[in-house]
């Protein structure tokens, strides 16, 4: 038997509509919980102070600044890598099983849990490379973490940039790497940038892979090859030993926080940087 | 009328494909050549063997020559991005860059990286004229191009093409999608141009090349059936392949 028409329209619009109040609602608790507990405990020492007694006094100075550079070394590594692998497989290769090959392992990488990350940055950059516990090799574990996500969101954008741009800017006499930086790049931007960002919101946000690579040191780190605790790692130490969980809600809602703020940093210099190009 | 291209032999193929069959053309100094024929003919593939934009698909690859002053351009010696700026290519829908009208048709000159600004200021008026576009678009140079109406974005290819100071002008069915006005204009444009320029124009609409052509050449399956004066070729063509085409009896 058909519904109505219109009794079907109306009861899936609210059949959708439930399910999008019912996310909305998960995510706003989860945030409302981490805020409610963390932010009375918050005050401007809290963010400049580095930690005293393991955690249990003092700030989360050195924690922010780790989880900074560690997040900074990663993105500038595997950024590059990244997008210049996409631009090679999509402008500069013929679709084949090679590029077949690198496809299907970049979404392999993208799937192993981060504390393999973990284990293989330790063998190589910990030991075998003697990099120790420090920011590069916590820095190059998060970055051959988020390479994958990195490479086919870019390859992504790329692809959707239309061919007759291509066409337009070979026509004109542009090289291959002319047409590539001035044309599909400016275009693929907003996609590209949108991956980034959701690899910064996971090496920000990444424990396992870090804990065996950057080691958990409270102290700031003076070179890159210092060990340093990030803000995750922190709020795990302080929150699995029980050394006080207010100040791992402090942790926790600090994290929120400039997850949000990155986002919202990057959307608004997106929004510029399109209605500079259209 | 001196000899501007000279195709010989010219063969070309999409992997086991053959699409154009050992073509033998002269392309004139300063004319419109009209290239007709029905779909699947040749012609589109005839004008991006001429620019080389051809190499672009995969599978691409061909047989014979095409001289332009003595020089083949598919010698390996080739420079392939400047060819393509002295063969300017106009397509069938218009694609404006995502970027200012100015930066539009500056945007080749701006790759070969030479023109200081005020000169391409300059340079960049005189096509906006010479396509009439000048008038209509003077005061906003600033503005997205994707924000012009269809005629006037492929009058700004046009100008974009100019741009580049190239020798010959290739239209591929520069009209299709424009309504009669701005088709005319078009066509305007073109027969200004032709003083300048060699022009070569693709077309499906068979009146436009007795509207602008000076000759007139036909294509069906990959050969060229004829070439000659446009006249002759709509009024008393050789071939009776020409003839039912022209008088519409296919294609």
């Amino acid at each position: 038997m058909r519904l109505n028409p219109k009794v079907e329209q109306g009861l899936v619009k609210a059949g959708l509509q439930v399910m999008t109040a019912a996310t909305v609602f998960i995510l706003l608790s989860i945030i409302v919980f981490i805020l409610r507990k963390g932010l009375p405990v918050l005050d401007f020492s809290f963010l400049t102070k580095n930690p005293v007694d393991m955690g249990r006094g003092g700030g989360i100075f050195s924690t922010i600044i780790g989880t900074l550079v560690l997040t900074l070394v990663a993105v500038l590594i595997a950024a590059p890598f990244g997008v210049g692998t996409a631009i090679f497989l999509t402008e500069y290769t013929w679709e084949n099983r090679v590029t077949r090959i690198i496809r299907f392992g970049a979404d392999c990488l993208a799937g192993i849990p981060s504390i393999i990350f973990g284990l293989f940055g330790f063998i190589l950059f910990v030991t075998k490379l003697g990099f120790g516990w420090s920011v590069l090799s916590g820095g190059l574990t998060l970055a051959f973490m988020i390479l994958p996500t990195i490479i086919r969101t870019s390859e992504e954008a790329i692809k959707s940039v239309p061919a007759a741009y291509r066409q337009v800017s070979f026509s004109l006499g542009s090289t291959r790497w002319q047409m590539v930086t001035r044309v599909v790049l400016p275009a693929a931007l907003p996609g590209i940038v949108t991956g980034i960002i959701l690899s910064i919101g996971r090496s920000i946000g990444e424990t396992a892979a870090v804990i065996f690579t950057a080691g958990s040191a409270l102290h700031l780190p003076t070179s890159i090859f210092s060990s340093s605790r990030t803000m995750a790692v922190h709020f795990y130490i302080l929150a699995r030993e029980g050394i006080s969980m207010s100040n791992a809600y402090g942790t926790a809602a600090i994290l929120v926080i400039s997850v949000l703020i990155i986002n919202l940093l990057t959307y608004y210099l997106m929004e510029r940087f399109i209605r500079k190009y259209s | 009328m001196t000899t501007a291209i000279a195709v010989r032999e010219f063969s070309h193929f999409f992997g086991s494909l053959q699409t154009l069959r050992r073509i033998d053309l002269d392309v004139l100094s300063n004319e419109i050549l009209g290239v007709i024929g029905p779909a699947r003919s040749g012609k589109s593939t005839f004008l991006g063997a001429l620019n080389r934009m051809n190499d672009l698909i995969r599978g691409s690859r061909t047989e014979g020559t095409i001289e332009i002053k003595g020089k083949n351009i598919y010698d390996p010696d080739i420079n392939v991005a400047e060819l393509r700026r002295r063969l300017g290519m106009v397509f069938a829908t218009p694609v404006p860059l995502p970027r200012s009208i100015f930066e539009n048709v500056a945007f080749g000159t701006r790759l070969s990286g030479k023109k200081n600004g005020a000169r391409l200021v300059e340079l960049v008026q005189e096509c906006l004229v010479r396509t009439s576009l000048w008038e209509e678009v003077k005061d906003r140079l600033d503005t997205s191009a994707l924000k012009l109406s269809g005629g006037q974005q492929q009058r700004l290819c046009i100008a974009r093409v100019l741009a580049l100071r190239p020798d010959f002008i290739l239209l591929d069915e520069p009209c299709s999608g424009l309504d009669p006005i701005s088709t005319a204009k078009i066509e305007d444009s073109l027969r200004l141009l032709k003083r300048d320029y060699t022009i070569i124009l693709v077309t499906n609409n068979t009146k436009q090349a007795a509207r602008v052509a000076d000759r007139t050449a036909f294509f069906l399956n990959g050969e060229l059936i004829e070439v000659g004066p446009t006249d002759k070729i709509f009024t008393a063509p050789n071939d009776q392949r020409t003839d039912d085409y022209v008088r519409g009896r296919f294609g």
